[in-house]
């Protein structure tokens, strides 16, 4: 999409301009997840040197309990072939199935999120207690900001794939792609931190 | 999937203002926003310039007597945070890159444009809150690196004002880097092949890898700075259980690669201002491209060697060695390969080249103390002594800055259609490179005998040499005044320069200068060979 500034030339160039070229969208977007990715590497490169070189001080308490993590783990699993169902049925042209498909992924990501404030309120430590606890939170909050925005992104794309007046089609596939690729992402990161945080 | 263009949807003409306001807009034109990332990095050379000054007066005696201590500590925070994040990386990235990489791969403008203009337009109002923190309660204290604890004693709010500003310029750069990757691999004009592009653009690509690969983890490492500063957690707090050295690890994870975020794309640009200078073909290609590709890779992974004085077990301390030795492999085929460039060539004596080969020189010195510098035992003796400051300015001002004023030289022509002064430039030459080296290489001496870097005070048997070191500041200081003058004059009233002055064959001079909008008039021309000087027209491809 190549965009112009101003100038008198615009207009004689304009006719010649109808050039077409591949869409790197998706290309600028894997990038971003590398960069994306690297700061979760670095969050968990830093929660594992502590683990090796920091004990947990006498009286200090950092325990976790499996249930409710499993729960989450189970549901983003869940949304991403959700996702994925959507994706399928637009390309189908399926305008509506898709919608409903993409309102159930966004519905299982909400969960998510009220799994994780559940599971924050019932945590016998909190934000300062000790390095592992504040760990705990900055890891899971930072993934929690990312599946906020992914569940935010998945209802605007919800809402853009109506039928009357939608700019999502099956034509223009690339908001839904796009956003799927973050979802998978963020749900691949969780899968990541689950086993870093609680199983090991 | 392709993407058509739409002539309707991009005229929008009537919405962008015209002539010199442009510079001030949201423009999408890759050719405005190198612009103004170049101008506006010039602005804030200006400002940390003068930081360097306030703090070479300082030292010009033993005691603390032209600022008190903590404004000291405050202006050398400053004027490093400044030179690094809002000068170096944003011009030698973003302002050449911006404007010469869409004409090296045959393209109207990156990949990205809209994302282009929002990565410069971050770049201005978090430069502008560094430098307002100054007048809150105080600028940050801790340095650029922000070491803690420093970082978490020293008063709150200008150090959270550095972090966030600091943030953003990370943000600004790794949008840069995702628009140069897409643009030099995706957008390529039809024919032409990754092994014709000029040197620039391999530059170009292993920076902005770097630049994508480790600026989250500083971005990451600083939230966690601030949470430690703002509520309290002990991440890098000892007091509360932290660990300061991994805070030091994750720095640097990204800091190291910045070294060469800063002096690798100023390699790429003195590989293509050396061949047009000396009419011969760039000496060694394949091997330039693969040195770029192994100083990245080894770049990402040396960065302990800033830590020797930090606890390092000795297998780190080992594996970090050697590694950094290593790159002076690569670094030194480079430098090899420009030495050959210019042998036998047919050199013009010109501003441009004179500041290219003293870059040469500069980086030979800097290169050298930098191999010096990994070697553990000498290391801990000099760790956080002036011998580090001359190195890394040796680096980045010797190096870099040196490229920056080549380049502007070089191009100056391509940008406005006007030629620069001679005289004036080679004036600004001979000060810059005399003051330079003046004020740095006593500081080798200085670092040897024990002066500790980053303080107000010193024993005063150091007082003359570093009154030398005071006088070479001044000389670089005075050394801006014949560029500006020259540079302002010029934009007016400067000899018309025509398309091609320099005979280049590089595909930037292959259309009229100044350019037009959309960088071709019709279709963009396929340069198999950029660097064919020496050749009989017929032989060129």
């Amino acid at each position: 999409m190549t965009t112009l500034d101003s100038s008198k030339e615009i207009q004689k160039n304009n006719s010649e301009v109808n050039e077409t070229h591949e869409d790197f969208r998706m290309f600028g977007l894997i990038t971003f997840l590398i960069a994306d990715g690297m700061t979760f590497a670095g969050f968990f490169a830093a929660y594992l040197t502590y683990k090796a070189v920091n004990p947990l001080p006498d009286g200090a308490i950092y325990e976790l309990e499996l249930p409710i993590p499993t729960l989450n783990t189970i549901l983003l699993l869940v949304s991403s072939a959700t996702f994925h169902k959507a994706g399928k049925a637009l390309l189908k042209d399926k305008n509506s199935e898709s919608q409903k498909w993409l309102f159930f992924t966004a519905f299982l990501g909400i969960i998510f999120l009220i799994c994780q404030l559940f599971e924050y309120f019932h945590l016998p430590f909190g934000l300062t207690d000790n390095l592992f606890a504040s760990t705990f939170y900055a890891l899971t909050g930072f993934h929690g900001l990312h599946v906020t925005l992914g569940t935010l992104m998945i209802l605007i794309i919800a809402w853009q794939s109506r039928i009357k007046g939608g700019r999502l089609t099956s034509k223009n596939m690339f908001p839904l792609e796009a956003v799927e690729l973050y979802w998978h992402f963020v749900d691949g990161i969780w899968v990541i931190l689950f086993i870093i945080l609680y199983l090991l | 999937m392709t993407i058509s263009i739409d002539p309707q949807k991009t005229n929008n003409e009537s919405l962008q203002p015209k002539g010199w306001l442009r510079y001030f807009s949201f423009s999408l034109d890759h050719k405005v926003i190198g612009i103004q990332y170049l101008v506006c990095g010039f602005l804030f050379y200006l400002i940390g310039g003068t930081l360097a000054s306030a703090i070479r007066i300082e030292l010009a005696s033993p005691m603390s007597d032209f600022m008190p201590r903590d404004v000291y500590n405050q202006v050398l925070t400053l004027h490093g945070t400044i030179m690094i994040f809002l000068w170096i990386v944003p011009v030698v990235n973003g302002a050449f890159g911006n404007y010469l990489i869409p004409f090296y791969v045959g393209a109207r403008d990156m990949a990205f444009p809209r994302l282009n203009a929002v990565a410069f337009w971050l770049i201005p109002p978090s430069g502008l809150m560094l430098v307002a923190s100054y007048f809150v309660e105080g600028a940050a204290q801790a340095g650029w690196t922000a070491y803690p604890p420093l970082s978490i004693t020293t008063p709150q709010s200008g150090q959270i004002i550095w972090i966030l500003s600091v943030l953003l310029l990370g943000g600004s750069s790794i949008f840069g880097g995702i628009n140069f990757i897409a643009t030099i691999i995706k957008l390529r004009r039809p024919g032409l092949k990754l092994m014709q592009l000029p040197m620039y653009c391999w530059a170009m690509l292993g920076t902005s890898l770097l630049v994508v690969l480790s600026t989250p983890v500083l971005a990451g490492t600083l939230i966690l700075l601030s949470f430690d500063i703002i509520a309290n957690t002990g991440f890098f707090n000892p007091v509360l259980g932290g660990n300061v050295v991994v805070y030091q690890h994750l720095f640097w994870f990204y800091s190291h690669p910045a070294v060469y975020i800063m002096v690798l794309p100023a390699f790429g640009l003195v590989s293509e201002i050396l061949p047009v200078h000396a009419r011969k073909p760039l000496f060694g290609y394949t091997t330039m491209v693969f040195s770029i590709m192994g100083i990245v890779v080894l770049g990402l992974v040396v960065w302990a060697h800033h830590m020797f004085t930090s606890g390092t077990p000795p297998w780190m301390r080992l594996f970090f060695t050697i590694a950094t030795a290593f790159i002076a492999v690569p670094t030194g085929i480079k430098f090899f390969n420009w030495v050959a460039t210019l042998w036998g060539g047919k050199i013009s004596i010109n501003s441009a080249m004179l500041f290219s080969c003293g870059f040469i020189i500069n980086f030979v010195f800097g290169g050298i103390t930098g191999v010096a510098l990994a070697q553990v035992p000498f290391d801990i003796h000099v760790h956080d002594t002036y011998f580090v400051v001359a190195h890394f300015h040796y680096i980045v001002y010797g190096g870099t800055v040196f490229i920056i004023f080549s380049s502007i030289y070089h191009w100056f022509p391509k940008v406005t259609g006007k030629m620069l002064n001679e005289k004036l430039g080679i004036l600004h030459f001979i000060i810059t490179f005399i003051g330079f080296n003046l004020c740095f290489a006593p500081q080798h001496w200085l670092g040897l005998n024990g002066m500790p870097r980053r303080v107000a005070e010193y024993d005063p048997q150091f007082q003359f040499v570093n009154q030398i070191s005071s006088l070479g500041a001044l000389l670089m200081a005075i050394s801006t005044i014949p560029f500006l003058i020259n540079v302002l004059l010029s934009v007016r009233n400067g000899k018309d320069s025509g398309d091609n002055p320099w005979n280049a064959l590089t595909p930037e001079w292959l259309t009229s200068s100044p350019p037009p909008v959309e960088n071709w008039e019709g279709e963009a021309p396929l340069v198999e060979e950029p660097y064919g000087y020496g050749k009989k027209i017929s032989e060129r491809k």
